[in-house]
């Protein structure tokens, strides 16, 4: 195993060692000490909203499920039955009063105690005082934050809160949004796969230079389109999306790039779709921007409406669009094998219209079929071959390196919007998290 | 043989149709393919199983006219990074059955194998497939396309081709 000497070596200000995206043993000790500490987001508080609800995730790679108890509490648990190992629940999602293991019957309630053994007196004289210790393992942590689900495996750590920073206001920028103040997923999962490291989607989705070449072709494409013009079209929102890619350096290069404390940082949003970005011209708006304000006032509306952020990450698994009503969720299968499990929001009275628009938007941006994010996924592949090549050792990671820009708090903002800032700053917290022993 | 009145619709036209469709993306003439589409076309692959529309849940892929035009376009992008190679495929159509009649429209049944291979990798699909195929006077043009994919909802690499 590496010891933290190796360990330190292996990041440098302006570099990473190539093993970081391509050994298996350092991956090992990543699921350990990253995903085995960290807060992870599971979902949201929608997806479980009466008792005996569950869905069924990963954390890490771990299986867990995730469990809305008797009592209204959300509990995490191992999808392992304490007896000889089977998972006890194989659906995404549903509604149970207990799991009840397939191999031999042990039966579990929603908080993971075990309720009933089946000729329990056959495991010893003393099973039933046994069942006590014999639960379905119990993820230590669970809090939420507006809604949003998290959970660590570790028993210490940050409280969520501290954990967030100021990466809270990207959620409260989704919440807030909703004139019912709640937002709900909906429209679907897409469930998309790369044969890469679980940190290049991470790297990319705070990448400001890579649309005008990853997305080079998508973006010619869309420029031959006819332009969206009234009455809109549904095809309008991909064709100004893909176009958008193309926004000049300078666009790319003053939207800027911030990163926070754990590895976390969020992007600023570049965006011209009328359709997308409340405040510009679209008539929907003026009804959605009306019930808003009916909530909450008009000066506090301007306020809410006012921030622009694109993605946000939340190291190491969560990826988020506020504005765009957007949450991938990076879950790591090998070392050069990940998921990305993407999902929708609705504003709750919000108009209808609105969600089609969500929705159209989850297709280019996050659908498996998309013409933009093929070609992500396309790029983190090749990263990931050209990786495993032995004669070069070094990833360079020093767009922008010096010219760090002191924000609020600990937050710093890059020299420019296409500032390598967000991926050093994943690695410093990549690094506090494995040199912890 | 006994004469019978013309059939608006002859099973073996609508086979000879499909099999046409799926030749022209297998020798990868996607502009040709396109032309096979009226201009008010849609081409859908649901994410879900049963999905009711494609507005209110995501799909893999749902394009109208405009759009398709966009995919065919990035084919020939010499920057298209997930389509250099083009894929390679091979469209098995079978179970063609004519559901409905409607019409100068024609709801058409089938069952899709579809192999798709490129960069090493080679992948299996099966889908049923649904075409409302209209008549015109230069023969059918696809007015939708519905592909419900097996594994829709199973985690998926990037689809960079056509179904």
């Amino acid at each position: 195993m590496l010891g933290r000497e190796q360990l330190a070596m292996m990041v440098r200000p302006d570099r990473v060692h190539r093993a970081l995206y391509s050994d298996p043993d350092l991956f090992e000790l990543e699921m350990q000490r990253v995903f085995g500490r960290a807060w992870l987001i599971l979902g949201h508080e929608s997806q479980i909203p009466a008792a005996g609800d569950f869905f069924t995730t990963r954390m890490g790679r771990e299986p867990v499920i995730v469990a809305r108890h008797a009592d209204g509490s959300v509990k995490v648990m191992i999808n392992r039955c304490s007896h000889r190992g089977s998972t006890v629940c194989e659906d995404a999602r549903g509604h149970r009063a207990e799991f009840v293991c397939p191999y031999h019957g042990w039966t579990y309630r929603t908080d993971g105690s075990l309720r009933f053994v089946p000729l329990a007196q056959g495991y010893g004289p003393d099973a039933e005082s046994k069942k006590a210790g014999l639960g379905l393992v119990r993820v230590p942590r669970v809090e939420s934050y507006r809604g949003f689900l998290f959970a660590s495996l570790a028993t210490e750590g940050p409280a969520l809160y501290d954990f967030l920073g100021p990466m809270s206001a990207s959620f409260d920028d989704m919440v807030d949004r909703a004139p019912d103040g709640e937002v709900e997923i909906a429209g679907g999962v897409f469930k998309h796969t790369y044969h890469g490291n679980w940190k290049l989607v991470l790297e990319n989705h705070l990448d400001g230079l890579h649309p005008n070449y990853v997305h080079a072709s998508s973006v010619a494409a869309a420029r031959e389109a006819p332009d969206p013009a009234q009455p809109e079209k549904y095809a309008d929102i991909a064709i100004r999306q893909m176009r958008q890619n193309g926004a000049p350096d300078s666009v790319w290069e003053s939207i800027g790039t911030w990163a926070t404390e754990f590895g976390h940082g969020y992007l600023g949003d570049y965006h011209s779709d009328s359709r997308l970005v409340v405040g510009m011209d679209n008539p929907v708006f003026a009804e959605y921007r009306g019930r808003l304000e009916k909530k909450v006032g008009s000066e506090r509306a301007t306020k809410i409406l006012g921030v622009t952020r694109w993605n946000s990450i939340v190291y190491p698994n969560c990826s988020f669009m506020g504005q765009f009503r957007q949450l991938r969720i990076v879950h790591p299968l090998a070392v050069d094998r990940t998921v990305v499990y993407t999902y929708s929001f609705r504003l709750k009275g919000a108009p209808e219209h609105m969600f089609r628009d969500t929705i159209a938007f989850s297709n280019v941006v996050n659908g498996t079929g998309s013409w933009v994010l093929t070609d992500d996924l396309e790029v983190y592949e090749r990263v990931q071959k050209g990786l495993s090549a032995q004669a070069g050792d070094w990833v360079y990671l020093g767009r922008g390196l010096g010219g760090d820009i002191g924000d609020a708090g600990p937050t710093r903002r890059g020299a420019t919007g296409t500032s390598e800032i967000h991926i050093r700053s994943q690695f410093a917290a990549w690094l506090d998290y494995m040199m912890a022993e | 043989m006994p004469k019978h009145a013309p059939d608006p619709v002859s099973p073996r036209e609508v086979e000879q149709f499909l099999y046409r469709e799926a030749s022209l993306l297998d020798h990868q003439q996607f502009e040709e393919w396109l032309g096979l589409y009226a201009e008010d076309a849609t081409y859908w692959v649901p994410l879900e199983r049963d999905q009711k529309d494609p507005w209110n849940t995501s799909s893999i892929i749902f394009d109208d006219r405009t759009l398709l035009e966009i995919r065919v376009r990035q084919y020939r992008d010499p920057r298209a990074h997930a389509r250099l190679p083009v894929a390679r495929t091979v469209h098995q159509v079978g179970n063609v059955a004519l559901v409905q009649e409607a019409g100068n429209e024609v709801l058409v049944g089938s069952s899709l194998v579809l192999i798709e291979y490129r960069k090493e990798r080679q992948r299996v699909f099966g889908a049923l497939v649904e075409h409302r195929l209209r008549r015109t006077d230069d023969g059918f043009r696809i007015a939708s396309k519905r592909v419900d994919i097996v594994n829709s909802e199973a985690e998926l690499d990037g689809v960079a081709f056509l179904f």
